[in-house]
């Protein structure tokens, strides 16, 4: 495919070299497997906040790098999990396409194959969908050293389980990823962002009335009553969204970056963090839990900076229809996840064993048996 | 009596009053004349009598089925309405069909967070239906939409025309809950946009059933948009259809949907629907767009120009709601269309990179020369999803024969251009020797590791999806004996 020589860069690999250092990569993970010996898997480095630290062997991915194959009318890019995500970000910026979860990178190391192995997506997530969402194939590394490939390179496809989807998020505790095919957007012809103020009473009905009718709304930010909306789409679409939703023009471009990238003034704070998943129009979070509050994703995903007891806000979370996620950003901090039901946390150690049966990937990454 | 016999009778005798005890008689079916509603799904020519047909009605008698069967190691297959083209839901020997026809209720609709949750057996267009009012829908859209279930739609994780703009059935659910083999009720996902853990919503979506059973759905709804267009352009050429279409997406417009149907397609539809379709036309694409008015305008401007650039020899535009309903009642109608043409028609569901469109459709049309069938191709071009259609004739043996060599061809083509033997059907019965082309023995038991994880004893549809290693060890000796190596040039890891 001609499509490798066109997006080579320093670092990327030849067919060869990726078949031999994917090969090496499986021969580690092979001998760790017989000598039960856990691995860490790393690459960038840029989210390890994002989840329980870990001891072992590393097993790193950095330099397993590539565009291996990219053609813009097919929506499709493939490329290896060392891969800069600034790379993928750019070539698919030069022909005018994006990736749709607009996925944060926390920094500039940041690889495709952390952003798909934590799952993080950023502002436009409940418009155009989550990491999972946009990921078609993967090619991947199990706890036994087989190399093994899911899924595939076209938008349907439904021959065997969704195993690649399901290496979304999961951290790298089910296998590592070699190589990603994620499905691609176009990117929107104009963007403008709208400011109002409000209370959050008012943020809330309005969203919800918004929701429900057919705007190119692809993010939207709540905090110190003040409500932003961004609108994608044609240049015509777009103003006559902006007609119907009102309140000022917003000129400032750094904006949705600094929210996709936690550089907001909010997150300016060495204290832990939650992050609440709700359903959008769950009620306001009360003042006894939440401190401050940052409001994205149209109500369905709150910050919040709490003084209550961890169990208050994770129990108040879950009577709420959502789950909640404790982050420690500072820099030895961790990530603490919402612990599963008694049903699910047997069946998901059932299943971490099916991929990983020595219990050698990332182990204890998640949640301590996972 | 042989064997066999005995063996059922054994089987009915422990299970009915193990059964009996939480499901009232009448909701168990074991009369051979009434099971035999419950032989096959629509995939007909591959039929099978379960040892009995359950229909419960409540989560608490599902759980209490899946308990008996669990206990006497009895198999079960859950069934929806029955529409799957691939015999996802036919039952097994000696196996219990669970029938989920009684869940038929909408339980919430929940107009500020967009979802509903409903039961499995809600049909797929209900949801819509149910929903209108308030300006929403439910986005997948199966051909099959006014009768499947959504129970089923998940199992297969299903599609229909305008996936390429809003996604397949595993975009459009928020939440599953399940009842496992041995009777636990879980659930996966939650009414946020994500949950803890694992991807499970993910895992259970287009599992066919083998992982457990899922009682309830929580689905999101989308505005209906404001303004729609759609389409039909005619083009001389194959390639000329092929290039207008990678045109369309190059130009960074992502229809709501866009199909491709042959001439032989056209003029079946035509004769049965008179949709106005261009009879001559070698090929025609129907483009529809979807968004704000203002937004539809500019897209159709520019699809027009890009089609009458690409030598579209005609462009009708549906002026009305009224006739853009026509041209896709037409496409929609395809299938039974084609059923006029010859007594049995095998549709495949390969799905290829749309850059192989024009090749992969002449290698068709050569292969079906060779095996003296005529294929007709309808196609999900936006997605890269195609249908080529066999027809043939199954009281003719050696037709049959040829009919399903030819399906498999076809589907090692797909596989062979980077694609995959299914986009949106399901694998079930009918398609399980080809997985074996498309996946490798460690890929394979990766997939029998994680059955295991759900279903230990292998009760839950026993048999589907995925093949055995012995299964293809048999299918690969056989298929290379008829023909070459399985492309020996892709490499695989």
């Amino acid at each position: 495919m001609q499509a490798v020589a066109e997006h080579e860069f320093p670092g990327s690999l030849t067919q060869n070299q990726a078949r031999e250092q994917a090969q090496s990569l499986a021969d580690q993970v092979q001998q760790a497997f017989v000598n039960q010996q856990p691995l860490v898997i790393s690459s960038g480095g840029s989210k390890g906040f994002y989840g329980h630290p870990l001891e072992g062997e590393k097993l790193s991915l950095s330099g397993y790098q590539g565009i291996v194959s990219y053609e813009p009318s097919e929506l499709v890019i493939t490329a290896r999990a060392g891969t800069p995500l600034h790379i993928i970000e750019t070539v698919l910026a030069e022909q005018g396409q994006m990736l749709g979860f607009e996925p944060p990178h926390y920094a500039a190391s940041a690889t495709l194959g952390g952003t798909i192995a934590c799952g993080l997506s950023g502002p436009r997530r409940p418009y155009s969908g989550a990491a999972r969402d946009f990921v078609l194939g993967v090619t991947m590394i199990n706890g036994k050293g087989e190399i093994l490939r899911f899924g595939g390179q076209v938008m349907k496809n439904v021959a065997g389980y969704d195993v690649s989807r399901l290496m979304s998020g999961a951290q790298g505790t089910l296998g590592v990823l070699l190589e990603i095919s994620l499905k691609v957007i176009p990117m929107p012809a104009h963007e403008e962002t709208r400011v109002l103020s409000c209370s959050q009473q008012q943020m809330q009905t309005l969203l919800c009335d918004l929701g429900r009718q057919p705007l190119p709304v692809s993010a939207t930010l709540f905090h110190n009553d003040r409500l932003y909306i961004r609108l994608s789409g044609t240049a015509a679409g777009v103003h006559s969204a902006a007609q119907v939703i009102g309140g000022d023009l917003l000129s400032a471009d750094q904006f949705w970056l600094q929210a996709k990238e936690q550089q907001h003034p909010f997150f300016n704070s060495d204290q832990t963090f939650w992050r609440l998943s709700l359903p959008p129009a769950a009620t306001a979070v009360p003042d006894d839990i939440a401190k401050q509050q940052l409001i994205e994703w149209g109500g369905a995903q709150r910050w919040l900076y709490s003084e209550a007891d961890r169990c208050q806000v994770i129990q108040w979370a879950e009577a709420n229809g959502g789950h909640a996620t404790a982050v420690d950003r500072s820099k030895h901090g961790c990530t603490l996840f919402h612990p599963l039901s008694s049903a699910l946390l047997p069946l998901s150690k059932r299943i971490k064993q099916s991929f990983d049966p020595a219990g050698i990937l990332n182990a204890g990454r998640l949640y301590p048996d996972l | 009596m042989t064997l066999n016999t005995t063996q059922h009778d054994n089987l009915l005798n422990s299970l009915l009053p193990e059964l009996g005890q939480l499901i009232p008689a009448q909701f168990i079916i074991t009369e051979v004349e009434q099971l035999h509603a419950y032989e096959c799904d629509a995939f007909t020519t591959m039929r099978q009598l379960p040892l009995l047909t359950v229909l419960p009605e409540t989560i608490e008698q599902v759980q209490h089925v899946m308990r008996c069967c669990n206990h006497l190691n009895i198999p079960v297959v859950a069934r929806g309405a029955g529409t799957g083209l691939t015999a996802g839901s036919m039952p097994v020997e000696n196996g219990v069909l669970l029938g989920m026809s009684k869940f038929d209720q909408i339980h919430d609709i929940d107009l500020n967070n967009r979802t509903a949750l409903i039961d499995p057996g809600v049909r797929n267009q209900s949801v819509s239906d149910a929903v209108a009012p308030h300006n929403l829908y439910f986005a997948p859209d199966p051909s099959s939409q006014l009768a499947c279930s959504v129970g089923g739609n998940v199992a297969e994780n299903a599609g229909g025309v305008h996936c390429l703009k809003y996604g397949l059935t595993v975009h459009n659910i928020l939440e599953l809950e399940i009842v496992t083999i041995e009777g636990e009720l879980i659930t996966l996902g939650s009414a946020a946009l994500d949950a803890a853990g694992y991807d499970l919503t993910a895992i259970m979506t287009g599992s066919e059933g083998l992982l457990g059973i899922i009682v309830k759905i929580r689905v999101k709804l989308l505005p209906i948009p404001a303004s729609t267009r759609v389409m039909l352009a005619a083009f001389a050429t194959i390639e000329d259809a092929g290039h207008a279409i990678a045109a369309v997406i190059g130009a960074g417009i992502i229809p709501a949907g866009l199909e491709m149907i042959d001439q032989t397609g056209i003029r079946a539809i035509e004769e049965l629907m008179h949709a106005g379709y261009p009879v001559d036309a070698a090929a025609v694409i129907i483009c529809e767009l979807d968004g704000s008015a203002a937004e539809v305008e500019d897209e159709l401007s520019n699809v027009i120009n890009i089609f009458t650039g690409l030598n579209a020899t005609d462009i009708q535009i549906a002026s009305n709601a009224e006739e853009s309903k026509r041209i896709w009642a037409a496409r929609k109608a395809a299938f039974p269309a084609l059923a006029r043409l010859a007594p049995d028609n095998y549709i495949m569901d390969g799905t290829i990179p749309r850059r192989a469109l024009a090749q992969v459709w002449k290698q068709i049309n050569q292969l079906a020369d060779q095996y003296q069938l005529q294929v007709v191709n309808v196609f999900h071009a936006g997605d890269g999803n195609m249908h080529p259609s066999i027809l043939f004739d199954s009281s003719d043996e050696d037709q049959h024969r040829r009919a399903f060599e030819l399906g498999t061809r076809i589907l090692e083509l797909c596989i062979e251009v980077g694609g995959t033997i299914s986009g949106e059907h399901g694998i079930g019965l009918e398609k399980i020797n080809q997985m074996c082309l498309q996946f490798s023995t460690t890929e394979l038991q990766q997939f029998h590791a994680l059955k295991q994880a759900f279903d230990a004893k292998q009760l839950l549809n026993p048999g589907k999806q995925i093949p055995t290693l012995a299964r293809c060890a048999e299918f690969n000796a056989m298929h290379v004996h008829h023909g070459d190596m399985p492309f020996p040039h892709l490499e695989r890891f």
